[in-house]
């Protein structure tokens, strides 16, 4: 794997960024200039907003030079299935579908379910049963999810809040909600799952983008949020004519 | 050797054992979360300082939570700074040789002080606030330690307490591993506050009431709620009142009374909001505020402790999160009493008045720093002097009457330095204070370079908010008028 500075092995990761290039532009260099050499994106690259080709790009880029990349259900609906989306989703994957070239529908339809390494397991929504698209909504999906990794790290996206679970002891998993820029420890004798929180649509009220970077040597992960001109992001969205109800949610971060 | 080896070796007090590169001398101590042994720095690592390496207790029959504690002080002590905690030196990984290697603190345990309890009211009061001002600085780096007791003090040859032990802590910004692991073995049973029996982590007030124990142990020599060894002895608390330290040693004054008495609210909002405070009250007995737990001699009647028991029991009050606390704000105000005419001081009482109204509850501490004479220059200490001094209290007296505050809640202090800023800046430090008002350098100083001022000299070096005060209208450094 290859290390960054100091050696050390710093990994980003980014999750449900939803075509938002600006959100995901303003992560990679953020988290660049916080040491990280490797990338790991939780799927959702598209939907929502306005700039899916430009952020399959940038994926695609990333993934040729190693990074993690897995299929997110709005990447999946591209090509599948779609009817579970509710309607402005729905309405935007349909606005998607024909800005997308082939070689990125190509792309987006080739992405695996999940990944798995030594240290640690990569799923869009749970590493338990990925296809299902479930939530992990509470400490009970949490510890399906680490069960079904069963590695010390496990790293999902879905939900758009940040979250961090950790083994208490065999069974159970207790919830805590990270502050950003803490950085938190995570020694891996113990089980944790990590959800970064969203690039492109944060919903918990605060605008600024959500990632977080893993340092594998120090044993410890940062959870962060980004500034950056979300109103522009709106703006785009509106000139493309997106569903209103998702305008207005980019511009509220809700 | 193995790390399992190693840690059995070192569990079974093996000296000479070495981990990575410390070698184990004799052992300290076994405290609740682990083992503590002398430890020798290996060659070219020697911070200067004697070491100390502490071990989990690990084995048949110890605890989880001696585990699970050994874990947490892995991750709250090296997160932690400031005088008030052992230095941390180097630490070992739960999946190696889990040990702490830290400063060996020089110093008296607390113990000393309650082996010889009951004490005159001002050495609690100075030990205790030695304490008070370390759990402010735990609480103020977002850690409440939830094992306050006197085994895990240390009181410095300089007065400063340190505070050991972290195996029950809780970060704020950190996963609490302890959270849904605690049964009934939170803290100890002597000092544990109510709500950590129920399972309520991360209250700084929880230490406070920790605190208020000890306090209570060092004044009367008794413990206020004995020694519980039952389930039922330690549910006594939710509710308790104990007796009062007057009704068993009639010399606690009033004023230490109701500090004790107020630590050891069962209701959290009731207590001290803030180590702070404590350590201000015990440190300015006469600014203590003294409510009908000062005149207790006896603990409350039946009725009123059933009224308290029932309230207990009460599910929708057990269930619900107390609150955060609301700390009181300490504020000082420098006021030139050398300068009465000056036409900055409505302007400085305008806004001490402003900020003493954004808090409910808060300590002022109006402050006139008079010059020095220089050696050789004006009369020598003596009658003189005092009733210079006394001529400035009673001109900051005066002073402080349009602010209206009651006089538990205000204090005077003439002092005399040559060097006003400094001094204005550690009695700011001393005693905790949020916010400093003071005037924007006097006209007499403008020939000055700002930087030479009170104003800038405090507003550099101290730790807290300042606030610089300029009288409207005033001409500005161009001579020009605002």
């Amino acid at each position: 794997m290859p290390r960054g500075h100091n050696g050390r092995l710093v990994l980003a990761l980014l999750a449900d960024i939803h075509s938002n290039l600006e959100a995901l532009q303003a992560c990679l260099a953020h988290a660049r200039a916080g040491g990280a050499r490797r990338f790991a994106l939780l799927g959702d690259l598209v939907g929502y907003g306005a700039d899916p080709a430009g952020v399959v790009d940038v994926a695609m880029d990333l993934a040729r030079d190693g990074a993690v990349v897995v299929r997110g259900n709005h990447d999946e609906a591209i090509e599948g299935e779609s009817s579970y989306l509710n309607r402005s989703a729905m309405e935007a994957i349909a606005w998607t579908r024909p800005v997308l070239g082939d070689a990125q529908r190509r792309f987006l339809a080739s992405l695996p379910l999940e990944v798995r390494e030594p240290d640690a397991c990569f799923a869009h929504a749970s590493v338990h049963q990925p296809a299902r698209w479930d939530y992990i909504d509470g400490p009970a999906a949490a510890h399906r999810c680490m069960e079904a990794a069963g590695t010390p790290y496990a790293f999902c996206g879905h939900v758009h809040d940040p979250r961090l679970y950790f083994e208490s002891r065999p069974g159970r998993a207790v919830a805590f909600r990270p502050t950003a820029g803490t950085m938190i420890p995570v020694p891996r004798h113990r089980r944790w799952l990590a959800i970064p929180g969203s690039v492109g649509q944060p919903r918990d009220g605060d605008t600024r983008a959500a990632y977080a970077l893993v340092d594998f040597d120090a044993e410890r992960i940062t959870f962060h949020r980004v500034p950056y001109d979300h109103g522009g992001v709106a703006d785009k969205m509106e000139r493309a004519g997106l569903p209103a109800s998702l305008v207005y949610r980019m511009r509220r971060g809700i | 050797m193995a790390s399992e080896e190693l840690l059995k070796a070192a569990v079974a007090g093996r000296q000479g054992t070495v981990i990575d590169g410390y070698a184990l001398g004799e052992r300290l101590n076994a405290g609740g979360t682990g083992y503590v042994y002398r430890v020798g720095a290996p060659p070219g690592r020697d911070p200067g300082f004697p070491l100390a390496m502490k071990l989990p207790a690990v084995g048949r029959g110890e605890p989880l939570e001696g585990i699970v504690g050994f874990e947490m002080e892995l991750m709250i002590h090296p997160a932690l700074t400031g005088p008030h905690v052992p230095r941390l030196v180097a630490s070992g990984s739960l999946r190696t040789v889990p040990y702490l290697v830290m400063e060996l603190v020089e110093g008296r345990g607390l113990v000393e002080w309650v082996e010889r309890a009951p004490l005159a009211a001002d050495e609690v009061a100075r030990v205790g606030a030695a304490l008070a001002d370390a759990l402010q600085a735990l609480h103020a780096q977002e850690v409440v330690h939830h094992d306050v007791k006197p085994e895990n003090v240390i009181v410095r040859p300089d007065a400063t307490a340190v505070l050991l032990d972290f195996g029950f802590a809780h970060h704020a910004r950190y996963p609490d591993l302890l959270a849904e692991e605690m049964r009934f073995a939170a803290g100890s049973a002597p000092y544990v506050s109510p709500e950590q029996l129920r399972g309520l982590r991360g209250d700084s007030r929880s230490d406070l009431f920790s605190l208020g124990a000890m306090l209570y142990e060092l004044a009367v020599g008794e413990r206020p709620f004995g020694e519980p060894n039952t389930a039922a002895g330690m549910r006594d608390r939710l509710w308790r009142i104990p007796t009062p330290p007057r009704g068993i040693r009639p010399d606690v004054p009033p004023w230490l009374q109701e500090i004790i008495l107020r630590c050891l609210e069962p209701d959290v909002q009731s207590r001290y909001q803030s180590a702070a405070l404590v350590a201000f009250d015990l440190r300015n007995p006469a600014q203590v505020d003294l409510t009908i737990r000062s005149r207790r001699l006896r603990a409350p009647g039946l009725l009123g402790q059933a009224r308290r028991w029932w309230r207990a029991r009460d599910p929708a009050r057990l269930a619900a999160l107390p609150p955060a606390p609301q700390p009181a704000r300490v504020i000082m105000i420098a006021v030139d009493t050398s300068h009465p005419d000056d036409t900055r001081h409505p302007s400085i009482q305008w806004h001490a008045r402003q900020a003493i109204s954004t808090t409910a509850e808060h300590r002022v501490m109006c402050v006139s720093v008079v010059r020095a004479p220089a050696l050789g220059e004006g009369p020598a200490l003596g009658d003189t002097e005092s009733g210079r001094q006394l001529d400035h209290l009673v001109r900051l007296g005066r002073w402080a009457e349009p602010l209206g505050l009651p006089p538990e809640r205000l204090s005077l202090h003439v002092v005399q330095s040559a060097d006003p800023a400094a001094t204005l800046v550690e009695l700011a430090r001393s005693n905790h204070v949020d916010l400093i008002v003071l005037g924007a350098p006097a006209p007499s100083e403008k020939p000055l370079a700002w930087w030479r001022s009170v104003a800038s000299g405090v507003t550099a070096a101290a730790r807290c908010s300042v606030l610089v005060v300029r009288a409207p209208g005033e001409p500005d450094a161009r001579g020009e008028p605002g």
